[in-house]
């Protein structure tokens, strides 16, 4: 094992190298594109082994994927924002196939308007796809994470793309320091792909993901395909203690810092957490009793071990970096309902929606969105949702409303 | 933890000065982040870098609101508002500035509380996006400034991030990077590692409620025409071309076709003009021109000649 300084994009590359991966569809989107070139250099020079391919489009990248997991060899394939929208219909359809590989998301906005900065909303939007999903919050877990993913993917009880989340720019183009495994050690947690009935050979014609007219055997594929995706919880489980035990790093399903004789706790998934991680630290010093709880795992969602770890809590500040129109924060939701009717549940959830497009959650925001839990403990009311945004920000903002429109009747536009 | 940002243009290898400092603190012993940020990625255009540094994991991330150390390897950036060089910046800053201007200048011109040093360029370069070296130089100045990493650690680094190039290339990085290292050394140490914010003693944030407004208003359009007239792409420029109309065959279409920015205008006698607000200085007019009638000039030249405009 080695420390070196690698980004979440160049961890990545070495994730997949280190999982000895046979084929690689691409297509390029910032700020993921650095990963397939990272490995189309690497295979260029025979510095590694296999195949990449770029393709047309993010719809036919993972087609390629699924086609290829299909008959049993090792596939990595990335891609991010509007490139996932664009591969949906395909993310659903390998699902479907219970053909497993693993794709890095690297998250980014969603357009109009369109940014390159990152929030959630990309990967939420493959939420219900029937892949699991492993969300980063350090380069370090992105690698770990993939060769994880594959073992997961790849466990014959599960047979599902597994997506590895990581933010982009905060992580993909962030230099953090990495321990890199030995091939021997990558290879002695990784085996190789062991495809079973997996198989599609010349002359040995096999269809996949038949046609089904009739909702009872539609019924029974989809059921099924979810038992799958919860039985993520335990496959993760046991592959997490694995990695423990050969690594001395243990990513748990849900990371809990300073949670166990916390009163008040943040929850939030992705990089941002370290922020809040460092607020927790500051919080304590002062004397706030607060902790953080990180989904890792979030399809399969944890709910089991997130209402442990939440039993006999106060309150609880959900931190969204995604934002469901017409709803609120998607982890919200999903949290109120993992927890509404179990026993002992923290009578305040609160929701926040923040760092969208990559805004900046500040330290003092946490301090602050503390306070706010201490209030509603003190009240037994939970707050109202809340943008994280301040005046300064609308105060910009009009500025920018003022500007277009100066121009637009400076240059003769419309009403 | 040491927080440091670098500002540059695109092309002066910002990134790879944040690469070289966080490689150098790495070797130190230090938990480190080290990144760069980008907004149009294109050359001449304001980038920055930034490098965390800490005896403990670090946990912070993204853009440094409070740096310890700014450097700046091209200072007519200083003006550009898009920059945000001197964001952030307190008493307790170190602000180092490749510049042949004086630090009470600086001072004067910024009115700025922070210790302000320069490092004027040894040699002044015929184009700014082109300065070659000037990452090598800031990264180099930048150890002697924070005291904590010995020369061959930076050494090891810079020829470490630099592996690819051409060994004459990593010679001459070498050079300057020392020569900045050597030339800062009366302010060994000066800059002093910045504080977490306290959760006992803060601002809160002002926090608003966003408003119901409707689409009219609110959603993500300029309903006007010709609006990117108002993005001055000039200020990427840092060469100028220049057109000698006594070369100039009045040909009409060569240059204004083939510039990619449609800044070149062309009246009905043929003569072309250069709308400098909108030119990038990409040098394609330049290498277009069939009778060689464009010239280029260092903007920074041409920006002094026209007297204040700085
Ligand atoms: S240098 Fe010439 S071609 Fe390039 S933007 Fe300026 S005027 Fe156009
Ligand atoms: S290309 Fe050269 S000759 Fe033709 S109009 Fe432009 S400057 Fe004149």
């Amino acid at each position: 094992m080695s420390r070196q300084l690698l980004t979440g994009n160049g961890a990545a590359a070495w994730g997949a190298r280190l999982a000895r991966v046979d084929y690689v569809p691409a297509f390029p989107i910032t700020p993921q594109t650095e990963i397939i070139e990272t490995l189309a250099a690497w295979l260029e020079t025979d510095t590694m082994d296999g195949r990449l391919v770029t393709l047309e489009s993010e719809h036919s990248m993972i087609t390629a994927a699924g086609a290829a997991a299909a008959t049993g060899v090792r596939v990595f394939t990335a891609t991010s924002s509007q490139g996932l929208l664009y591969a949906m219909e395909m993310i659903y359809t390998v699902a479907g196939w219970r053909a497993p590989f693993v794709m890095i998301n690297v998250s980014r906005g969603l357009a109009a308007p369109i940014t390159l900065e990152s929030d959630h909303n990309d990967i939420m939007a493959a939420r219900d796809a029937g892949c699991l999903q492993i969300h980063c919050a350090t380069c370090q877990e992105v690698l770990d994470s993939t060769l994880m993913a594959y073992r997961i993917a790849e466990d014959e009880r599960i047979r599902l793309p597994v997506i590895v989340n990581m933010d982009g720019f905060y992580l993909s183009f962030t230099r953090e320091p990495v321990e890199l495994p030995t091939v021997e050690e990558a290879n002695g947690f990784l085996p190789p792909f062991d495809a079973e009935n997996v198989v599609f050979r010349a002359s040995a014609p096999t269809s996949q993901a038949v046609a089904v007219l009739g909702g009872s055997p539609y019924s029974y594929f989809r059921y099924e395909h979810h038992l799958a995706v919860l039985k993520g919880n335990e496959v993760y489980d046991e592959v997490a203690a694995e990695f423990a035990e050969r690594f001395g790093r243990r990513h748990e399903a849900v990371e809990a810092y300073r949670s166990e004789d916390a009163e008040l706790l943040f929850v939030m998934t992705g990089s941002f957490a370290t922020k809040a991680r460092e607020a927790v630290d500051r919080l304590r010093d002062s004397g706030v009793g607060i902790g953080l709880l990180r989904p890792r795992l979030l399809r399969p969602f944890p709910e089991t071990r997130l209402r442990e770890l939440l039993a006999g809590k106060q309150a609880v500040a959900v931190i969204d970096q995604n934002l469901s129109m017409g709803k609120g924060g998607v982890m919200h939701a999903e949290l109120a309902s993992a927890l509404y009717g179990q026993p002992d549940m923290p009578p305040i959830l609160a929701s926040f929606v923040g760092g969208l497009g990559g805004r900046n959650i500040s330290a003092e925001e946490f301090f602050e969105i503390a306070k706010v839990l201490q209030t509603a403990v003190a009240e037994g009311k939970t707050p109202p949702p809340r943008l994280l945004y301040t005046r300064d920000e609308l105060r910009e903002m009009r500025k920018l409303q003022a500007v277009a429109q100066v121009e637009r009747e400076e240059l003769g536009g419309g009403r | 933890m040491y927080r440091i940002r670098f500002h540059g243009r695109g092309g002066q290898g910002m990134k790879t000065a944040s690469r070289m400092l966080g490689s150098a603190f790495f070797a130190e012993g230090f938990e480190v982040q080290d990144a760069p940020r980008y907004g149009a990625e294109r050359r001449g255009a304001p980038i920055f870098a930034y490098v965390r540094a800490d005896r403990a994991p670090i946990n912070e991330r993204g853009i440094i609101r409070q740096p310890d150390l700014v450097i700046v390897a091209d200072d007519s950036l200083v003006a550009v508002p898009a920059a945000g060089v001197l964001g952030g910046m307190t008493s307790d800053t170190v602000l180092l500035i490749n510049s042949h201007e004086s630090p009470d200048t600086w001072r004067h011109r910024l009115n700025a509380q922070s210790t302000i040093l320069v490092l004027p360029e040894p040699f002044e370069p015929e184009d700014h996006a082109e300065l070659p070296y000037a990452g090598a130089a800031c990264a180099g100045a930048a150890a002697q400034l924070l005291g904590v990493i010995p020369w061959a650690s930076m050494e090891q680094a810079l020829r470490h991030e630099l592996a690819e190039l051409a060994p004459a290339v990593i010679e001459t990085n070498v050079t300057r990077a020392r020569t900045a290292f050597e030339r800062m050394e009366p302010h060994r140490g000066c800059v002093r590692e910045g504080r977490a914010v306290s959760a006992a003693d803060y601002v809160p944030p002002n926090w608003v409620e966003v408003p119901f407004e409707a689409a009219r208003i609110s959603a993500p359009a300029i309903h006007a025409p010709a609006t990117s007239v108002e993005v001055k792409t000039g200020l990427w420029r840092t060469l100028r071309p220049v057109i000698d109309y006594d070369r100039c065959s009045r040909c009409w279409w060569v240059c204004s076709s083939f510039c990619p920015d449609s800044a070149i205008n062309v009246d009905a006698a043929g003569r072309p003009e250069i709308d400098y607000d909108h030119c990038k200085g990409c040098m394609i007019c330049v290498a277009q021109c069939p009778p060689h009638a464009i010239e280029t000039i260092p903007e920074h030249d041409a920006q002094a000649a026209e007297g204040g405009k700085e």
